[in-house]
């Protein structure tokens, strides 16, 4: 079923599948895109050289990377599934040792044309490799606790080599949409229940044993908790930058203080404000409707994507796309509640709005897979 | 068949479930997110904004430019000189230390002050200006300023800078200037932003200090837009300050000038005034000091220097010093007295050197005695047996009342600081002072200004001047405030009777011009000029009966016990314009000491001008072309100011 050809049950081929693609997504998609932007001109201060070309360029390259991979049929990514996996734990593993320490201590192997993160990468390419794994594994079998070891293992193994980077943000980001994939897939709600409780005991146990020999964290780690918990521990220390967000929000007001307008950014006072703070600019420039705005495109997003989850009858398919829109939420929910002080600062960016070429790449190439997952799905 | 498409179902309707559950709880989250938005964007909006602004804006202070100060003709004493600094913005520089080290092939700029300044600029945030030389020449200027393409972050300003042109002649009234110290910040109650302003000055002494509330003027405020590191990004709005008021002062820079040289090398004090209007024309007080010294950080040995000698450069004799007064003060005594119809001007009194008290001897200063002495003749030879004579019929009580009419015992009114008010006693003062009852003896020593007796230069010349005018003159100093004249009434009448006030100018003539008078020597020649005066000798040390068989020789005693000299007077004799009062501390006798000076300061108030050499008597002719010939060309000062000029 096609939005434009509803008498074809054919999945199409050639050039027709331009017609079959989720186009709604595909504007959405260009719209959040636009957005980011026109904050990526404001925050530079009218400098369109800065950060706005080169994320434009990276958009238009994205473009083409998501029709190349909407266009390919979903069988080849199938396969690729289990490749991509491996692929995605050697790269993680070379950037263990080749990487070089960046900003927010993510670690990326400079490719020469773009400075690629493979946690990035890996979180695709989990979502890939479970919903193969459950495509491949017969329904009755998803909660049996051998079963359920497996894609754990899955889960964990790219993890905890993410958190050792160390990158607590992207760690917990791979464990949630490897949740969500098994939780789309029918594992007994008993197990989730178990790994919640299991989460907020672990979550105690860390607390119990700061300042221990055996300690999880790294201290910067615990203090951006303190933090998170009270920033006014530390006002201009680590405090600084979850004041100044909530100071650059607030002060947007409901209509904001205009484009290219907001104090808080123009001045510096917010933190990393093109990348993982962009969503503050938003707030100052264009208020409360501004951010309202942003928020709906982005449930549009996922009401379209979660609606073509449900219709894709390819249990893959199906799947992939719920997989990779749980992403995509987690992305941005987690950014603003981190932005609006109801999350640790973590270092997540606002997806397709914060500047960055590989969290662009890796995005716009996500959504070439559930566009290929609609395209390619059985009628 | 049946079964796979029923197995096909299951399996779709379990994905739809959950992705519905999932939806469901995605939605959830996301309406969290928007409350939360609404409640920081809406609800607590006000108060992030204030914050926002807290945050950004910064109300900034712009220095008001200091009120200038002009003698009585417009002659600049006080000014705001430029000062030509360098200072240097470390993110401009480069290689700061390169630059510095390029710069000090320019000007002179020792290697441990290139450190200092390197450190400070490493202290400070990148953008902010260090201050590398201050008061540089024009010369160093210009020279750093032509080759500043080649000196990256170096900047040549101009700023302002108090300056006293005039130096040492106005050191002790009009003060100085200095940086804000925490005293400083205790004596205003409700202290000006503007004083937290660094480097900013502030009145110390003198004029500088007591009308410091008008000279500072107000300070304008400058709203400024800054980013996260403090850069100033833009100015927001200005509020422009109001300058501090311009003083022109009564003194007359000629005769400051002058009267400061004529004292110079002594411990000594002149007050010249205005014998009707008050205006003080002169207030000079040797030795003074640079005031210019103070402005910039004044340095431990000139400091010392001026600490330790025991000429007391510091203080303001004119004021602040007070001298047992001496025979100056005959003529209160005499006419307390007259008033209260105690004594016949022509009653004579027989003087035979002492009188007797009890068992102690009271000696006048002339140890033969004067014979027979009248009212005049008595202030003429500045007989004391003729004043202890009479006091005993007035007592102290009475004496005092008469002194404070003439302006003793009081602080003039005058803005200057550390003003004293001599001392005038009477009996409760001395029971209250020392639990004592007062002595006939006390009486005798007041009549002829010793024992408790104090009383400053100040407070003579208001004496001089009152006793000329017959008027309840008061010291005036400021004449106009921003060229608008200060108001100056007809002083009320001393009420005191006019032949009695007759009685005592006569005797003053005679003091200085006629023979046998104490300062017939220092007269006036020249007919239109005639001073009357009165000379005093203060002991500073009770002569005691060895001294006196030893036959006391001044120039063998220490300088400080010798006696001080002093000298009031006033001239012209028919027509008074001026009061003078002199005094030398530890200089001798008042009328070969303190007399001379004043008729030469006296004789420069009268003419404006070198007097010609006939004012003076033939006798000191020869002498005189040699002092004035020896006189320093009057210091010309800075030019003249436009609006002020009198």
């Amino acid at each position: 079923m096609s939005f434009l050809d509803p008498a074809t049950h054919l999945v199409p081929r050639g050039w027709r599948k331009i017609l079959y693609i989720n186009w709604p997504l595909v504007l959405l998609v260009v719209a959040v895109s636009g957005f980011g932007f026109l904050m990526l001109y404001s925050v530079a201060g009218g400098d369109i050289n800065r950060w706005a070309r080169p994320q434009m360029t990276r958009f238009a390259l994205g473009m083409v990377l998501m029709f190349f991979i909407a266009f390919t049929p979903l069988h080849f990514w199938r396969q690729f599934s289990s490749l991509a996996y491996l692929g995605g734990l050697l790269l993680l593993l070379a950037v263990n040792f080749f990487g070089t320490v960046g900003m927010g201590a993510q670690r990326w192997i400079d490719l020469g044309f773009i400075q690629l993160q493979p946690s990035e990468l890996m979180k695709i390419s989990l979502v890939m490799v479970l919903a193969l794994y459950y495509d491949w594994l017969p329904v009755e079998k998803v909660s049996q606790p051998l079963y359920v070891l497996i894609p754990l293992v899955l889960i964990a193994v790219p993890s905890l080599m993410v958190v050792v980077q160390p990158d607590l943000g992207t760690a917990i980001l791979l464990v949630l949409s490897g949740g969500v994939v098994m939780f789309l897939a029918g594992v007994s709600y008993w197990y989730f229940a178990a790994a919640i409780s299991t989460a907020i005991g672990a979550v105690v146990s860390v607390f119990m044993l700061r300042s221990t020999p055996w300690q999880f964290l790294r201290d910067y780690q615990y203090r951006r908790i303190d933090t998170f918990l009270d920033p006014s521990l530390d006002p201009l220390g680590a405090g600084y930058h979850i004041t100044q967000s909530k100071i650059a929000l607030g002060s947007g007001g409901l209509s904001g203080r205009g484009f290219m307008e907001g104090t808080q950014s123009r001045l510096n006072f917010l933190p990393e404000k093109q990348t993982d703070f962009i969503f503050t600019t938003l707030a100052e420039e264009f208020g409360y409707i501004g951010t309202t705005i942003l928020l709906i495109l982005y449930t549009l997003i996922m009401i379209f994507a979660i609606s073509a989850a449900i219709k894709n009858k390819n249990r893959f398919g199906a799947l992939l796309i719920g997989g990779v829109a749980a992403t995509f939420f987690f992305y941005f929910a987690l950014n603003m509640a981190m932005v609006m002080g109801l999350a640790p600062v973590v270092g997540v960016p606002l997806p397709l709005v914060s500047y960055g070429g590989s969290a662009m790449l890796v995005l716009l190439g996500a959504f070439g897979l559930i566009q290929s997952a609609h395209i390619h799905r059985p009628r | 068949m049946i079964k796979p498409g029923k197995k096909k179902k299951d399996l779709s309707s379990r994905i739809t479930r959950r992705a519905l559950v999932l939806g469901g709880m995605q939605a959830a989250v996301i309406l969290g997110l928007s409350w939360r938005m609404r409640d920081l964007q809406i609800t607590q909006s006000n108060q992030f904004r204030l914050l926002a602004e807290e945050n950004r804006i910064r109300d900034r202070l712009i220095r008001p430019e200091r009120g200038l100060i002009y003698d009585r003709n417009g002659l600049a004493l006080a000014q705001n000189q430029p000062n030509y600094r360098i200072v240097m913005i470390r993110e401009q520089a480069g290689n700061a230390q390169q630059v510095l080290a390029e710069l000090a092939r320019l000007i002179y700029l020792p290697l441990e002050k290139r450190t200092g300044i390197y450190n400070e600029m490493r202290k400070r945030a990148p953008f902010v200006p260090v201050s590398v030389a201050e008061q540089l020449s024009w010369e160093d200027f210009s020279r750093v300023a032509a080759n500043a393409p080649g000196l990256p972050g170096i900047i040549t300003e101009v700023g302002l800078n108090r300056s006293y042109p005039m130096g040492e002649n106005y050191s002790h009234v009009i003060g100085y200037v200095g940086p804000v110290s925490e005293a400083d910040l205790e004596r205003y109650d409700d202290p000006d932003p503007v004083l937290q302003i660094p480097d900013f000055q502030i009145g110390k002494t003198g004029i500088e200090r007591r009308k410091e509330d008008i000279l500072r003027g107000v300070a304008g405020t400058k709203r400024v837009e800054i980013n996260a590191v403090g850069r100033v990004m833009r100015e927001l709005g200005r509020n422009e300050g109001l300058k501090g008021a311009d003083l022109q002062l009564t003194l007359d820079h000629d005769l400051q000038n002058y009267a400061q040289y004529r004292l110079k090398g002594e411990s000594a004090a002149a007050v010249v005034m205005d014998v009707n209007s008050g205006d003080v024309h002169a207030l000079a007080s040797t030795p003074g000091f640079d005031p210019n010294e103070f402005t910039f950080g004044i340095s431990r040995t000139y400091w010392n220097g001026l600490i330790e000698s025991e000429y007391r450069p510091l203080a303001d004799k004119t004021i602040s010093g007070a001298y047992p007064p001496g025979s100056t003060v005959k003529m209160v005594t005499a006419l307390a007295a007259l008033e209260e119809g105690l004594i016949d001007p022509e009653e004579e009194i027989f003087c035979r050197g002492y009188i007797e008290l009890g068992n102690r001897r009271f000696h006048c200063w002339k140890r033969g005695g004067h014979g027979n002495m009248n009212m005049t003749n008595g202030l003429k030879q500045s007989c004391d047996v003729y004043y202890y004579e009479i006091s005993q019929r007035i007592g102290i009580d009475k004496m005092a009342l008469m002194a404070r009419r003439f302006g003793f015992g009081a602080k003039p009114p005058l803005p200057l600081p550390s003003i004293s008010g001599g001392l005038t006693p009477n009996k409760q003062w001395k029971f209250d002072r020392y639990q004592e009852p007062w002595r006939i003896g006390d009486t005798l020593n007041a009549a002829i200004g010793q024992g408790f007796v104090l009383a400053s230069p100040m407070q003579l010349a208001v004496m001089t001047a009152r006793l000329a005018s017959g008027r309840a003159v008061q010291p005036r100093l400021v004449r106009r405030i921003n060229g608008v004249p200060e108001p100056l009434e007809l002083a009320p009448s001393m009420q005191i009777k006019n032949e009695n006030l007759d009685l005592m100018r006569l005797g003053m003539f005679q003091v200085s011009n006629e023979t046998r008078g104490t300062a017939y020597r220092s007269r006036i020649e020249e007919p239109t000029m005639i001073m009357a005066g009165k000379t005093g000798t203060a002991q500073v040390k009770g002569i005691t009966m060895a001294d006196r068989e030893a036959g006391l020789d001044e120039t063998e005693t220490p300088w400080k016990y010798r006696d001080h000299a002093l000298f009031v007077g006033y001239a012209p004799y028919d027509n008074p314009r001026f009061a003078i009062s002199v005094v030398i501390e530890h200089g001798g006798s008042g009328s070969a000491a303190a007399a001379p000076v004043a008729r030469d300061i006296m004789l420069r108030a009268l003419y404006g001008t070198q007097p010609p050499i006939e004012a003076y008597p033939r006798a000191l002719w020869k002498d005189m072309r040699e002092q004035q010939a020896n006189e320093p060309p009057p210091n010309p000062g800075a030019p003249l100011a436009q609006s002020d000029r009198a």
